[in-house]
């Protein structure tokens, strides 16, 4: 196997960065989704475990989607140009939701004249619910190779993205994210019936990513025949995909089977299989159908020293991650019943 | 409206929104470790109730801080995609690194805030440091691409194609340590005599208040030191801008020809009609001074930049006005408080101080926005000095001002959400009484 490019590292970092901020920040937006949906009896205690869930973590968990920015930006300039163009309009409502989400989210944990409690709580949901489909919207427009990438060529502001693909992959990312959500939580929490809320809400959920990735591969073969192709021609392509129905197996089963430690291994695995399946089917592009790695990639000395500063900021950065989530993710790790008390 | 008006509105407002809560992250996470490490050395419980609350601000700032400067990462290239497309990958590293330092601050903010009592008061103060030190990076990074877009370095330029780049020359430009330093020193000044001036208003209302006591000395400690430098590095800033943008210097002095002996102007409108700025107290010399160490030193007026080259004289000079006047008053209340101090050897709380403080706090923030107005306004019409004009840097994408409103109005109600918060937080904020019964007990 020949090296690869350093283009080619970088672009494998974004993937490995848009996956972090999948599984984690992704799940932050699915655990607003849960809250706008609590139901039911015990609908405030499980509201009072997503907030104890997100709270200390979330602002971590969406820097990486600041580095997927930064990356872009700089290793591959013209990308970042065409996406930012072509999809000002979804990228800018996508903006507003995150600012609404996270803002609303802080004002809600730090209200102690508690300006109306259930105000702070719609506008924390709302976005949450908004912003993921936003950003499947603009994955799956970049997918449908429509965007405009040379700057002469004119720009249309919604038909790139108001058609059936890109909407069909706005709610498979929105399914994406509650599933991760409800599975995780369900971990959160000791009690044995809140445990059960969240296990039927990630089944049915679980459920949901199945129909829609079909749905989302039935609408890909017309309207990104490049992107389908992509996944046909390459010899991972049956891998991946074998692969990933397994993991989506496994982590229903050991949903149905109460099995949440396995239900949460397997569903970060199965998700980050469906991004490196689509970015697999994708590759050589970045915007496809002109923009390639390699030829849209900014100059080798930049990406080598951008290769440098994420090894080096990979030296801080995980090691401190790693000790804010055992800080305060560590009793996830453990049966119920050992727990200590909040 | 036209869409590079309502483009560069959007990029005003946005910034403008957001470089308080940065200057927030920045500062105020060192005054809530200054006060945790005195409840370490004393034992005395006034101080870990100083930082919880310091931490229960910086937590509610923080975060709008961090989803605001999420939109300005995006905001570059859904307004000035011609700009990122050449400019990327020179000023990328700025950016990654500030990635990083931003990533780590957002870390440990997360295990600050919820970490009180779960790890060692050790482990939690170091956390504190960090987030206080990774603060206080992230702005110099950031600051360090705006001062690459004034005084650009680091590439060749072949026809509109930036070659042999090289993004470290770039991240240490020319600009980047007078920049790096008068923004840092900005922060703390601005934010520490801000939280000084809050805590002088309610100490004015509860005189015997140790909470407020402890708040104002660590608060005025911060900020007057910073306050008290500033000038100097404003000076050592002016004179790489003399050096590097002599349009911009012209511009903020109000200075049209060129002349030796160039006086110092102190207020005044510029008239562009007449090429003359009215109505200023001039200090003969005094520019040629200050910017060269030299009476006999030229400076160049506007009339050597062709017309199409020079920036809005009107408003830079204003803004320079506003952010002179304002550090000036911030150093010379900081000297009276200092010297308060030394004389009754405590937390200085004279009532006419108080009220003084209290008025003159907010100056600090006002002073970082017209000084933002002065470095941005005053490079016009580049957006990259020389390289590029911001009327070729916007996007091609219509209907801007629409996006301009829609932003607008976020940001005001998110404003006023984050004041009526903080206000509620100074209402609630711990009285005399409450102080006695909590260092009677132990938690």
């Amino acid at each position: 196997m020949t090296a690869m490019a350093p283009s080619q590292v970088v672009a494998t970092a974004i993937l490995f960065a848009l996956t972090l901020y999948v599984l984690f920040g992704g799940a932050d937006f699915g655990a607003g989704v849960w809250d706008l949906l609590a139901r039911g009896p015990r609908a405030t205690a499980q509201r009072e475990v997503i907030s104890h869930a997100i709270g200390p973590v979330w602002e971590a968990n969406h820097v990486w989607l600041i580095i997927v920015i930064v990356l872009l930006f700089t290793g591959f300039p013209a990308a970042f140009a065409s996406i930012t163009t072509n999809l000002h309009v979804p990228l800018s409502m996508m903006l507003v939701g995150i600012v609404l989400r996270g803002s609303a989210f802080t004002f809600r944990s730090y209200d102690n004249a508690k300006l109306n409690d259930r105000r702070w709580d719609r506008r924390f949901s709302w976005p949450s619910v908004v912003t993921p489909v936003l950003l499947g919207i603009v994955i799956g427009a970049i997918a449908t190779g429509r965007l405009a990438t040379r700057p002469e060529q004119p720009v249309s502001l919604f038909s790139v993205w108001l058609t059936p693909f890109p909407l069909a992959v706005g709610l498979f990312a929105l399914a994406i994210f509650s599933f991760l959500a409800a599975v995780y939580l369900t971990l959160e929490t000791a009690d044995p019936s809140l445990q059960d809320d969240f296990r039927r809400r990630s089944l049915i959920s679980g459920v949901t990513v199945g129909i829609l990735a079909y749905v989302v591969y039935i609408l890909a073969r017309t309207e990104a025949p490049l992107v389908v192709r992509g996944l046909g021609a390459s010899s991972w392509g049956f891998v991946v995909r074998v692969a990933t129905g397994t993991f989506a197996i496994v982590t229903l089963a050991g949903l149905w089977f109460r099995r949440y430690q396995v239900a949460r291994a397997a569903v970060m695995v199965q998700v980050t299989l469906i991004l490196w399946g689509c970015a697999l089917a994708q590759y050589p592009y970045i915007v496809p159908p002109d923009l390639t790695v390699s030829g849209s990639a900014a100059p080798p000395q930049v990406q080598r020293l951008l290769i440098v500063t994420l090894a080096a900021g990979s030296l801080i950065l995980f090691p401190s991650i790693y000790y804010l989530f055992r800080i305060f993710k560590v009793h996830t790790f453990h049966p119920a019943s050992n727990r200590p008390g909040e | 409206m036209s869409n590079l008006l309502a483009a560069r509105l959007q990029m005003a407002m946005s910034l403008g929104f957001h470089i308080i809560f940065a200057v927030i992250g920045i500062a105020l996470p060192l005054m809530m470790v200054i006060a945790e490490a005195f409840w370490i050395r004393t034992g005395e419980d006034v101080y870990r109730v100083l930082a919880r609350r310091w931490a229960r601000g910086a937590a509610i700032l923080f975060a709008v801080g961090a989803v605001s400067g999420t939109v300005l990462s995006f905001e570059l290239g859904l307004l000035w995609p011609r700009f990122m497309e050449f400019s990327g990958p020179i000023i990328g590293l700025g950016f990654a690194l500030e990635g990083f330092a931003f990533f780590t601050e957002a870390i440990f903010l997360g295990i600050y805030i919820y970490g009180w009592g779960r790890i060692s008061p050790a482990a939690h103060l170091a956390a504190g440091i960090v987030i206080a030190v990774s603060g206080a990076a992230s702005g110099v990074l950031v600051v360090s691409v705006n001062s690459w877009m004034n005084t650009p370095s680091g590439f060749v330029l072949d026809g509109n194609r930036a070659t042999r780049i090289d993004p470290v020359a770039a991240l240490l430009n020319p600009a980047m340590a007078a920049e790096a330093l008068h923004m840092t020193l900005a922060a703390y000044a601005a934010v520490g005599l801000l939280a000084a001036g809050v805590h002088a208003a309610l100490l004015r209302k509860d005189r015997t208040n140790p909470f407020h006591r402890r708040a104002l000395a660590i608060a005025l400690a911060v900020g007057g030191v910073a306050s008290v430098a500033q000038p100097f590095s404003g000076d050592f800033a002016a004179r790489v801008v003399a050096r590097t943008q002599p349009a911009k210097l012209a511009s903020m002095e109000g200075q049209f020809h060129t002349q030796r002996h160039a006086p110092l102007r102190i207020g005044g409108v510029p008239d562009p009609r007449s090429g003359r700025t009215r109505f200023a107290l001039e200090i003969p010399s005094g520019l040629s001074i200050l910017a060269y160490q030299d009476a006999n030193a030229e400076v160049l007026g506007l009339n050597e930049f062709p017309p199409k080259d020079r920036p809005p004289v009107v408003v830079v000079h204003l803004a320079f006005q506003v952010m002179v006047a304002c550090g000036m008053v911030m150093m010379a209340v900081s000297i009276w408080a200092a010297c308060a101090a030394w004389r009754c050897r405590g937390v200085p709380d004279g009532s006419r101080l108080l009220v003084v403080l209290a008025l003159t706090g907010p100056l600090g923030l006002v002073a970082i926005e017209a000084g933002w107005t002065v470095t941005e306004v005053g490079r016009q019409p580049w957006i990259i000095h020389k390289v590029m004009r911001t009327t070729d840097a916007v996007t091609s994408v219509t209907g801007l001002w629409l996006s301009l409103l829609v932003y607008t109005i976020l940001y005001l109600v998110l404003g006023v959400i984050v004041v009526r918060l903080l206000m509620a937080q100074f209402q609630s904020s711990p009285g005399a009484n409450e102080m006695a019964v909590r260092s009677g007990s132990k938690t």
